[in-house]
This record gives structure tokens, C-alpha cells and sequence, in this order.
């Protein structure tokens, strides 16, 4: 601690709280975001573990009917809005777009803190609210039954609508710093993948998250005026509902994913010590992904009532956005393809990763065939899917890129032991919880129901037995990640070897990011050949 | 040069004005996913009653939609020569935004006058309010009203934000460096035009509709 270089690093001076409450620097925002949604986290997972608790037996016996939706309401509206979304983009985007293209700053810096207020403020709002008044739609807000349930659902709704302002914001911001602020020699191709992911995503956050904001308004308009376009006693249509809600969701699922996939991208060449296979068809994916995801909300449809028509169609082109996913899948199989692997933690990350978004992928090409999904819809199938990709996929992206960038962000290096425990533990935790999800729904199990016929208990007991599990992969980071912060080995600028600006400067980096005005004179991930060691072993990486 | 910028992210002003100027567009068209999301709302019920539609609409007052819509036009006129004054550097350009603001206040006046009318003419159909119109199917006509009301609120809300910014920068006129003050229009300009052409479509979707009609 008290060797930290004083006035140098950007933690250097000004530790009061006013100073990180006032900072419009981007690293000390991205840490204000990475504390707020891990409480958020830490709160949605409790509703998570209570869930479970409730599931282990047949009976309801825990929490009653009415509770039970409460916290379903509240698990799936705290980790989709104030997890989810704002996670990756907001944590490690924030910290690490400006560093990657050489920028000093994101391109309004002030926006950038005011978007973390209005985010808190959304959260609290909408936190309070659900816990107050105990809202019980579901993190979709569904009418006609939103329309008719008790009247917090406005209050939470309207949370939810603020939290758009503050992703449009950074959207903005980040879209802006990209064209703008690029270093002399980052042209769009030499971009790290992660920035291409973060530009994608940024776009479809800017074109979605408005049509949300729109319904979530008419929602509340709805009930507060009576304006009647969605019941239909008053004229109104409940499926218009559901288009306006999966134009938005949709979309946002890969406002979920896109970055985690970025960050995949930046992990697998490094631990590997090979280029990005196909760097530019991966970079083009991502923005065909962005594209493709705005025509097919109507797959969470195939049962409303749309028509048959619609429904082919929507089938159709759920198939064609899949291809941009598999290419991706397919350059990073290629990338470790005569790679020299090492298996560190943010490495076993995007292994879970490359697994489970594979396992989730394809069970999502099945719920895309209209006859299985009209079998499996609403059913444990579905949970089990969406898992996959979210918790699957995005939390253990997250995982993965914080361990990658920790040593950047403090300066210190985690211990890697305990690191690689977390790592397998959550995915051992994470299959065990929900692969018995899938045989469940497909016997024939619903979801949202608080107790269930006997015969599914032994995949119900199996299932929160791995949430026991999943829960303490996800707790031991906290420890000793903050333990290394104080007592962890100095990492240097770049322990990793790692190509990429970032990796160019200190650790943790300057105020201003870097010492001398960065030029980009290299395409990306130009990994040299790893020198071969007398003894035929891999070179050791773990020095500064 | 260094000190004029607003954020170190950027290493000249010009760059930095680029980069303002971009944000501003943008954010329009994150803007026009808001109003297309109730203009979409609206075409779909338009389409289930299309005759309903085209009747209620000759309920709303032809003339105060006109007078506003050329208000609003002729205000979309002064910030525009607001902005090339200021980018001159001439001292007019505070007066125009003060009349720019007028304008935009005397929109909002008409509007609320005209609510108040609907209101006593029994067109508002909600929150208990009366509503008694007596044309072939009151139910589809209520939505229309709804969707009426939803959508000039929004864009009325929108111009209030318009005129709030619009007075501030004329208020504050003398505070904002000179080198700033074209960017600063520019910006305000970009966004009132934006609210204009939502008006533009309003107009058609609520007052010349079903007025060619026999
Ligand atoms: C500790 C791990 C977790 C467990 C055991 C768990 C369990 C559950 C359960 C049992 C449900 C209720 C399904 C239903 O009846 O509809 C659920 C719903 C949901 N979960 Fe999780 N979850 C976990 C982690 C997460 C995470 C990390 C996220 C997102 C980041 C997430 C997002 C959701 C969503 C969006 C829903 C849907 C709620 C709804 O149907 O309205 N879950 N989860
Ligand atoms: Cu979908």
C-alpha cells in the first residue's frame, strides 16, 4: 500500500469520497459501475438462491404463492436490467475503450458519470419498488395482467424507463469516442474485437432502447390515464404488447451477449498465443449479429395468437442469425487450433464460455423450430436456455475478463490457484444447476410455478444442489480478488504479454492514460511465435 | 487552443466540436425510435378502424393545428438564422433565440388552449374525464383521442424541454465563450428542427386525415 506511486496512477491522489463521487474519469466510473451492479448482483442472487430453496421440495412449503412471484419478478428485473445489461459494457468497457484505442478519455467524460447517477438512482427506485409493493408480472411486464395487477408495477416500469436514459448515455458516449478518438493508426480494422463488440452493441442499445422506453411508457400511461392500446375491453391489443416488448428484448439479449463474446475474443489469442482467426469476418459477425437480431423478436411469439405466416417467417430468420454466432464459434475453435494453451483463470472462463454459449446456442436453433418450441414454451426448457446463454455465456464472460484485466485495473495479479478453482468450480456448479433444467422442462415442467408434482423433485433437489455450488464460485472472487488489491503480487505493465494499447501502459495506468500519445503501428493480436525453452516447456508468464 | 475544450479527451476544439456535433445526431435518431414507436401504435389501430379514424379525426380544430404548425415552422426559421449568426459571430443571434422561444411558447399556449376545448367538447377519454362523442363507434374513436393525447403530450413535453434549453442559452447568452456559442446553437438548432418535423407528421396523422373525405 503505502509503495502505491503516489500522483501517478490514476488511484493515486484523491481518495476522499467526494473525489470518486465527482471523478469524471472513465477508469473511477467503471469502478462505481462495477460496485453498484455487484450489489445489484448480490441482490438478484439471493432472490435466485430463495427460488431455489422453495424448488428442493414438491410442496411449497417456504414462501407463499404470491411471494413466490415476487421473487421471480424480482430476480428477473434486478439481473436483466441492473446485471445484465450494464455489466461488461459498462465495467470493463468503460475502463478499457478509451485504453484500447489510445484516447485519453471517453469523449464526454461529465455524461459519462451523470449516466452512473441516473443508473443508481434507477436501481434503487426500482428495487424499492419491487420490494414495497411486491410486483409480480414477471421481468416482462406482460399485459393484460400488467395492466390489471396492484399499482407498483408503473412505479417499477418507470424505474426501468429511467435506466434506459443512462444506456442511451453511454451509448452515446462510447459510440462517439470510437469515430472520434481513435489514436493516429487505429483504423476500424486494427480494433481489438472487444471495441467492435462494444460498437455493436452500443448501436443496437441506441435503437432498442427507445422502443422499450416507449412501451414501458404506454404502459404507464395505460394504467394511470386508462389509455387503453393494449386491453381490449377499450379497444386495444395485448399482442401489440408483446411486439413492442420482444423488438426491444430481443435485441437486448444480444446487448447481453455481444460483449461477452468480445471479451472471448481478447482471451482465447492471448492464453493461446495465436491471432484471431478470421479477425475481420469476426469483427463483421458482430455487426451482422447487431443487424439480424432486430428481425426476429416474433420467435417469443409463436404461440400469441400471431399468424401462421408470421410465425414461418420469424422461424426462418431466427435460423439466419444464428449464422453470425457460428462463425464466431468457429474462428475461436480455429484460434486455439495449434495454439500454445495455457490454462490460467480468464482462460478456463472462456473455455465455460465457448461451452456453454455453444450449449446455449443450439438449444436456442431448437426453441427456433416452431414445433419443438410450441412443446417447450414456457416451460423449465426455456429457463434452462436462457441460462445458458446469459448466466452461461455473459456472467462467465464477465468472470473471465475480470480476471483478465484485474492485474490492469490494480495493478496487482490474483492469486492463480484460487483463480482456476473459481473457474471450474462455476462451471461444474453452473451444469449441475442447470442441465437438469432442461430435462425438466422437457417432461413437461412450467415455469413460474412454487411447487410442482413429486415426480420431478430429484432433478428440482439436483438442480439447487448446484446453485449451492454456483453460489460459492461466485462469492470466493470477492475474497481474494479483494484481498490482492492490498496484498497481491505486482503485475507490471503487461503480465500477460498480451498484445494490445492497453497492455501498453502501467498498471493501473496513468490519470490520462498514457505517458506519450499512443500510435497504433500494428494489427491486432499480433502474437509473436512463443520462444521455444531448452527444456521444451512453455515460457513462464506469470513475471511482470 | 488546449483550454477551450470541454473535455481533455480531445486535443482540439474543432475536433471536439466534430465529435458534438455527431453525439447530437445520433441521439435524434434514438429520439425518432421513441416517436416511432407510438406512430407504429398508431398506424396499427389506424389500420384495424380505418373509418373511425378518418371521422374522428375532423373532430380536432383544422385551424389552431394549422396556425401551430406555421408557428412552429417560422420558429424552425429564426433558430435557423440564430445559428448563422452565431457562427458569425453576430449579436443578433441572442435576440433570434429569444424569439425562437416565443414562438415556441405560443405553440404550448395554443396547445393547451386547444386540450382545454377537447375537454369541454367531451373528447377526453380518460381519467374519468367525460367523454361523449356521438360518432359511429365511440369505442375505436376513444383510441384514437387516446393515442391524440399521448402523442401531442409527448411532443409538447419534448418542446418544453426544446424551449427550456433554448431560453437558458439565451439567458446565459453572455456567460457562454464566444468560441462556443455556434457549437452551443448548432446543438439546440439540430434538436428543435427534430421537433418540428415530429410535428409535421402529427399534423397529418391527426388533423388532414379523413378530411378529404366526403
Ligand atoms: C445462482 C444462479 C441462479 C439461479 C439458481 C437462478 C434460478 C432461477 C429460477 C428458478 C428462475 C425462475 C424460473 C421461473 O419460474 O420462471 C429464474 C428466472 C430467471 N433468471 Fe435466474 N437464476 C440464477 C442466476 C441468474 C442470473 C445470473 C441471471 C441473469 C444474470 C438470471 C436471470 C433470470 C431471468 C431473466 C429469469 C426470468 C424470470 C421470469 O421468468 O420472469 N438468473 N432464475
Ligand atoms: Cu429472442
Amino acid at each position: 500500500m503505502t509503495d502505491r506511486t503516489a500522483g501517478e496512477s490514476y488511484l493515486g491522489k484523491g481518495w476522499g469520497l467526494l473525489d470518486w463521487l465527482t471523478t469524471t474519469d472513465h477508469k473511477r466510473v467503471a469502478w462505481l459501475y462495477l460496485f453498484t451492479i455487484l450489489g445489484f448482483f448480490l441482490i438478484g442472487g439471493a432472490a435466485a438462491t430463495l427460488i431455489r430453496i422453495e424448488l428442493f421440495t414438491a410442496k411449497g412449503d417456504l414462501v407463499r404463492p404470491e411471494t413466490y412471484n415476487r421473487l421471480f419478478t424480482l430476480h428477473g428485473v434486478i439481473m436483466v436490467w441492473f446485471f445484465l445489461i450494464p455489466s461488461i459494457p459498462n465495467t470493463l468497457g468503460n475502463f478499457l475503450l478509451p485504453l484500447m484505442i489510445g484516447a485519453r478519455d471517453l469523449a464526454f467524460p461529465r455524461l459519462n458519470l451523470l449516466s452512473w447517477y441516473i443508473f443508481l438512482f434507477a436501481g434503487i427506485w426500482t428495487f424499492g419498488a419491487l420490494i414495497l409493493g411486491g410486483v409480480d408480472t414477471g421481468w416482462t411486464f406482460y399485459t393484460p395482467l400488467s395492466s390489471l395487477s396492484n399499482s407498483w408495477v408503473s412505479i417499477a416500469a418507470m424505474g426501468v424507463f429511467f435506466a434506459g436514459f443512462s444506456t442511451i448515455a453511454s451509448a452515446l458516449n462510447f459510440v462517439v469516442t470510437i469515430h472520434k478518438l481513435r489514436c493516429p493508426g487505429m483504423t476500424w480494422f486494427r480494433m481489438p474485437i472487444f471495441v467492435w463488440t462494444l460498437y455493436a452493441t452500443s448501436l443496437v442499445m441506441l435503437l432498442a432502447t427507445p422502443v422499450l422506453a416507449a412501451t414501458l411508457l404506454l404502459i404507464v400511461l395505460e394504467r394511470v390515464l386508462g389509455l387503453g392500446v393494449f386491453d381490449p375491453a377499450q379497444g386495444g391489443d395485448p399482442i401489440l404488447f408483446q411486439h413492442l416488448f420482444w423488438f426491444y428484448s430481443h435485441p437486448a439479449v444480444y446487448i447481453m451477449i455481444l460483449p461477452g463474446m468480445g471479451v472471448v475474443s481478447e482471451i482465447l489469442p492471448c492464453f493461446a498465443k495465436r491471432p484471431l482467426f478470421g479477425y475481420r469476418l469476426v469483427a463483421y459477425s458482430s455487426m451482422g449479429i447487431a443487424t439480424f437480431s432486430f428481425l426476429v423478436w416474433g420467435h417469443h411469439m409463436f404461440v400469441s395468437g400471431q399468424s401462421v405466416y408470421a410465425g414461418i417467417l420469424f422461424s426462418f430468420m431466427s435460423y439466419c442469425v444464428a449464422v453470425p454466432s457460428a462463425i464466431k464459434v468457429f474462428n475461436w475453435t480455429f484460434t486455439l487450433r495449434n495454439g500454445y494453451i495455457t490454462f490460467e483463470a480468464p482462460m478456463l472462463y472462456a473455455l465455460g464460455f465457448l461451452f456453454l454459449f455453444g450449449m446455449g446456442g443450439l438449444t436456442g436453433l431448437m426453441l427456433a423450430a416452431t414445433a419443438v418450441d410450441v412443446h417447450v414454451t414456457d416451460t423449465y426448457f426455456i429457463v434452462a436456455h436462457f441460462h445458458y446463454i446469459m448466466v452461461g455465456g455473459a456472467v462467465s464472460a464477465f468472470m473471465g475478463g475480470l480476471h483478465f484485466w484485474w492485474p490492469k485495473m490494480t495493478g496487482r495479479m490474483y492469486p492463480e490457484r484460487l483463480g482456476q478453482t473459481a473457474a471450474m468450480l462455476s462451471f461444474i456448479g453452473f451444469f449441475l444447476t442447470f442441465a437438469p433444467q432442461f430435462v425438466l422442462g422437457y417432461q413437461g415442467m412450467p415455469r413460474r410455478y412454487y411447487e410442482y408434482p413429486s415426480e420431478f423433485q430429484t432433478w428440482h433437489a439436483l438442480s439447487s444442489a448446484g446453485a449451492v455450488v454456483l453460489a460459492a464460485s461466485y462469492l470466493m472472487p470477492l475474497f481474494y480478488l479483494t484481498w490482492s488489491v492490498f496484498r497481491g503480487r505486482r503485475a507490471g505493465g503487461n503480465p500477460w504479454q498480451a498484445t494490445g494499447l492497453e497492455w501498453q501502459t502501467a498498471s493501473p495506468p496513468p490519470a490520462h492514460n498514457f505517458e506519450e500519445p499512443p500510435v497504433c503501428d500494428q494489427p491486432p493480436y499480433a502474437y509473436p511465435p512463443p520462444p521455444v525453452q531448452p527444456d521444451g516447456g512453455q515460457p513462464d508468464r506469470g513475471q511482470p | 487552443m488546449k483550454d477551450s475544450v470541454d473535455s481533455d479527451a480531445f486535443a482540439t476544439r474543432a475536433r471536439e466540436r466534430e465529435a458534438q456535433d455527431f453525439a447530437m445526431w445520433v441521439f435524434l435518431v434514438s429520439e425518432t425510435l421513441i416517436f416511432g414507436a407510438f406512430i407504429l401504435v398508431y398506424l396499427i389501430s389506424r389500420w384495424q378502424f380505418p373509418l373511425t379514424f378518418a371521422e374522428a379525426a375532423r373532430e380536432t380544430s383544422l385551424w389552431l393545428g394549422t396556425l401551430n404548425t406555421a408557428i412552429l415552422l417560422t420558429s424552425s426559421l429564426t433558430i435557423a438564422l440564430a445559428e448563422m449568426s452565431a457562427e458569425a459571430g453576430r449579436r443578433h443571434a441572442r435576440l433570434l433565440l429569444v424569439l425562437t422561444a416565443l414562438l415556441g411558447a405560443a405553440f404550448l399556449g395554443i396547445k393547451f388552449w386547444e386540450w382545454f376545448e377537447e375537454y369541454r367538447k367531451g373528447l377526453v377519454p380518460f381519467l374519468g374525464l367525460n367523454f361523449s362523442y356521438g360518432g359511429r363507434d365511440p369505442q375505436a374513436a376513444a383510441l384514437f383521442f387516446r393515442l391524440y393525447f399521448a402523442l401531442t403530450g409527448l411532443h409538447a413535453l419534448h418542446l418544453l424541454i426544446g424551449l427550456t434549453l433554448v431560453g437558458g442559452a439565451a439567458a446565459l447568452w453572455p456567460r457562454i465563450a464566444a468560441e462556443k456559442r455556434g457549437q452551443r446553437v448548432t446543438a439546440l438548432a439540430l434538436y428543435w428542427h427534430f421537433i418540428d418535423v415530429v410535428w409535421v407528421f402529427l399534423f397529418a396523422f391527426f388533423y388532414l386525415h379523413g378530411r378529404a373525405l366526403p
